[in-house]
């Protein structure tokens, strides 16, 4: 086997290991949205406005406005999985990962690379099942959608990168889930994914427009409804792609400090 | 306090499914000694152990703890014992001082005394400035000295150590041992397992070498070696694997000859003299041992192989 | 020194008195080394009822309820948010955790060497993660009342009942942990926890669904948990109660049992 561009060697390690648990992972990364989809998509899509194209969801029924959305979040949620338990497992003294890494040629800032790309894939993965899965429940309404694909990995990183260069630098494992009920919570269900963010209170409309998932919801719902604008989609790719390049200069700091000491 | 027999048994058996791991063994543990299971890993030591402490029922025999059933009285066994597992199962979510608390609460003890009694424990196993340290920061030797600690915040009037210094440096060994001596001289009952003869020989007042299961000997350490070994044993080293071929030219120069794969062992009274013989036989050993005979000589004796194996 | 050793077996205080040292033990651990991870549990099932009772309940509107007549969506969802927070609060609390101490951090090994036996440990493990669930259950009914999803007086009726919910998936939880094998094993706990919350008619009616499908959810342990609170809180009970009632109760003492069992073979072999 032709050996692997140095970046990129700490790829096989995550590799060999989803090797062992895909089976469990893919139910938990992919079945979640897909039941989202199934009971608050088509289930309680036949109660708003009796499975019918609304105004207040741009046009669209009900299923067709949730699921791009469920695409968006579940980016979020493989990348937030990662970069807390699976960032914070490898970095231990004892059994991490990053420690066998470190004992090889690969370095600390290859790891941090190594690790993203693998967030990343898994995320394009995640999206690509998902796709697939609700185009078959009839919401997919445009072909721009592949292009949505992007987005998976994309947001993935917008999450992945900021809170790896906290998880490789905390000491318990505690406070993540309070990252899970206090953060991803919010997003998940605030962030225009289940109603237009037009519903909020003025104040909060605001709060909601600032957060990262609000960007890859539009951005993924203009995909799926074949309606995608150039302006206000760069817009949303710059603000993404902003935080995702602050968190990677972050986390690039965060594993030298830690992994260095 | 200081009569009487506080575990006595007969014909003691456990067996997991086909496995027997105890096979009809009889002890006795008297008032105020400290006894000891020596043997190999595998040996029985803890399975029998867990059976004393009420943790596990026998397979078959008679057990009597403190003059109780393990059976039928197990609870109140337990509120009576002191317990130190092979492996330290403290709890790492709590402070050092709130490990001794919150495990005498289990069998219990009134605050207001317990924690008269923590204050007390923490002197006695060296740790009253790190009271209120988490547990995961304590080394090894520290932690062991704690779980003995938490098995005396009930005043146990039996204590049982499951290999109390395994993995532990030296210096730890030793503070552990004189901790365990301060316990015997307060008058209390020590039974304890080990793989390690010195620790045996250091602490046991009396013992029971086990191996598969079984008891192959009984007695005091010194006892054991004068029965099953000679006074002293003059050690040759030779490359490996030419240890085999140096036994045949020895044989008949001591009592005994025993050959492991880089070593023969030659069993003799007056170890010296048996040194010398070597020399003058021609025989070219890289290096040349006389030393008083062990425990571990003793187990070697009685099965053909090392106790650490 | 030596406590009498004349014993006529435990007496029924000593009894209750071991399983509370434990529980003890674990209101020690959570509530004081980590108090932030109790608080925003609190908030978790309030941040759903925001969101689906009032977000999707405006593009809702009224949905039929137990007595036939039309209520708001939210306080038709609210009662099933209410059981599904029991259910994901005891799961939480005793699955993963009672896995780590059991074989990983050896913590029950200790326990069974003082006068605590494995059946107390089941029986402070669970009693535990009910009482936490009843906690929770209180502070949930009282954010319903303020945002007024709470239609009788019947509904302080949905605190037991969350409490019972509460009790069955502990047990549940607790026996399912004694047989996992690692820490994977885990996902399949969330595979059935989630369609769980999903699809037992927590969202919509039973009557939206097709006959053969609401059998089948009518069978789902959930569903009992979702339709009892459901019916106190819109003030609407029925005889049907006690089954529900009689369901549960059936769960939690026969995975107690199972937990009992289980458990006494795993620390005292």
């Amino acid at each position: 086997m032709q050996a692997l561009p140095a970046p990129l060697r700490p790829l096989s390690y995550f590799w060999v290991s989803f090797r062992r648990t895909w089976m469990s992972t893919l139910s938990t990364t992919f079945l979640t949205p897909l039941l989202y989809l199934a009971s608050l998509g088509a289930g309680l899509g036949a109660l708003v406005g009796h499975g019918q194209r609304l105004a207040s969801l741009g046009g669209q029924d009900y299923v067709s406005f949730v699921a791009p959305a469920l695409l968006a979040a579940t980016a979020m949620q493989v990348a937030i999985a990662q970069a807390t338990y699976d960032v914070w497992g490898a970095c231990n003294p004892w059994s991490g990962a990053y420690r066998s890494m470190q004992a090889s040629p690969i370095s600390v800032g290859q790891i941090m690379t190594g690790h993203m790309t693998w967030i990343a894939a898994r995320a394009l993965l995640a999206c690509t099942l998902f796709l697939v899965v609700s185009a078959a429940f009839g919401t997919v309404h445009s072909p721009e959608a592949l292009a949505g694909l992007a987005v998976g990995p994309l947001t993935a990183l917008t999450f992945a990168a900021p809170l790896a260069a906290y998880s490789v630098r905390a000491r318990h494992d505690q406070p993540f889930t309070v990252v899970f009920r206090l953060f991803m919570l919010p997003l998940f269900l605030f962030s225009g994914t289940f109603f237009p963010v037009s519903q909020l209170p003025v104040g909060l409309r605001y709060v909601a427009y600032a957060l990262p998932l609000w960007h890859s919801v539009e951005l993924s719902r203009s995909l799926y409804a074949g309606k995608f604008g150039l302006l206000a989609g760069l817009g949303h790719l710059a603000y993404l792609a902003g935080v995702a390049g602050i968190g990677l200069v972050l986390a690039r700091r965060s594993y030298r400090v830690r992994l260095s000491r | 306090m200081s009569t009487g027999t506080r575990v006595s048994a007969r014909g003691l058996r456990k067996s997991f499914g086909d496995f027997t791991a105890v096979d009809g063994i009889d002890f006795e543990v008297r008032a105020g000694e400290v006894f000891g299971f020596l043997g190999p890993n595998g040996a029985g030591k803890s399975s029998t152990m867990r059976m004393v402490g009420a943790t596990s029922e026998r397979t078959g025999g008679e057990l009597s703890v403190l003059g109780l059933d393990p059976s039928h009285d197990g609870a109140t066994i337990r509120s009576r014992l002191g317990v130190v597992p092979q492996e330290d199962n403290l709890d790492l979510e709590l402070s050092v001082s709130d490990n001794l608390f919150v495990y005498g609460r289990y069998f219990g003890i009134p605050r207001r005394e317990l924690r008269a009694r923590i204050v007390d424990l923490l002197h006695f196993a060296r740790l009253s400035e790190r009271a209120t340290e988490k547990v995961d920061n304590l080394s090894g030797g520290m932690k062991r000295r704690l779980t003995i600690a938490r098995g005396l915040v009930n005043e146990p009037e039996l204590i049982l150590l499951d290999e109390p210094t395994t993995g532990l440096d030296p210096q730890a060994r030793h503070l552990l041992w004189d901790r365990l001596y301060s316990l015997k001289q307060s008058g209390v009952t020590l039974v304890l397992t080990t793989h390690y003869m010195d620790e045996a020989e250091q602490l046991c007042d009396r013992l029971v070498v086990m191996d598969k299961g079984h008891i192959i000997a009984a007695g005091s350490p010194r006892e054991l070696v004068d029965r099953y070994a000679t006074k002293e044993v003059v050690e040759l080293r030779f490359p490996a694997g030419e240890a085999r071929r140096a036994l045949e030219e020895v044989d008949g120069l001591a009592r005994r000859v025993e050959a492991l794969a880089d070593r023969v062992f030659l069993y003799t009274d007056d170890g010296d003299e048996t040194a010398e013989e070597v020399a003058h036989s021609g025989l070219r050993p890289t290096s040349t041992l006389v030393r008083r005979a062990s425990l571990e000589d003793v187990f070697m004796t009685l099965t053909g192989r090392q106790l650490d194996d | 020194m030596a406590r009498s050793s004349l014993t006529l077996g435990p007496s029924l205080a000593e009894r209750a008195r071991r399983p509370s040292a434990l529980v003890a033990r674990n209101f020690f651990v959570q509530v004081r080394a980590v108090p932030y991870v109790w608080a925003s549990g609190l908030l978790e099932p309030i941040l759903y009822l925001l969101s689906i009772g009032i977000g999707i309940g405006h593009l809702v509107g009224k949905v039929p309820g137990p007595g036939g007549a039309l209520v708001p969506y939210a306080a038709f969802v609210a009662p099933g948010l209410l059981a599904t927070s029991a259910m994901n609060g005891a799961i939480y609390e005793c699955t993963t955790n009672i896995f780590a101490k059991l074989h990983w951090a050896k913590l029950y090994d200790a326990v069974v060497a003082t006068p605590l036996g494995p059946t107390d440990i089941a029986v402070a493990e669970v009693g535990f993660a009910t009482f936490r669930c009843f906690l929770y259950a209180g502070v949930f009914l009282a954010t319903m009342a303020a945002l007024g999803d709470v239609r009788s007086w019947w509904a302080i009726m949905c605190l037991p009942a969350a409490t019972l919910v509460g009790a069955a998936f502990a047990s549940a939880g607790f026996a399912a942990s004694c047989f996992m094998r690692s820490w994977t094993d885990f996902d399949k706990v969330q595979m059935v926890a989630m369609p769980l919350f999903l699809f037992s008619a927590t969202f919509y009616p039973l009557s939206e669904l097709p006959r053969w499908l609401q059998l089948v959810v009518e069978a789902l342990p959930l569903y009992p948990g979702v339709a009892l609170c459901r019916q106190f809180s819109l003030g609407h009970p029925s005889a049907s109660a006690f089954g529900y009632i009689i369901y549960l109760s059936v769960l939690a003492l026969l995975a107690g049992e199972v937990s009992r069992r289980r458990v006494t073979k795993l620390l005292t072999p």
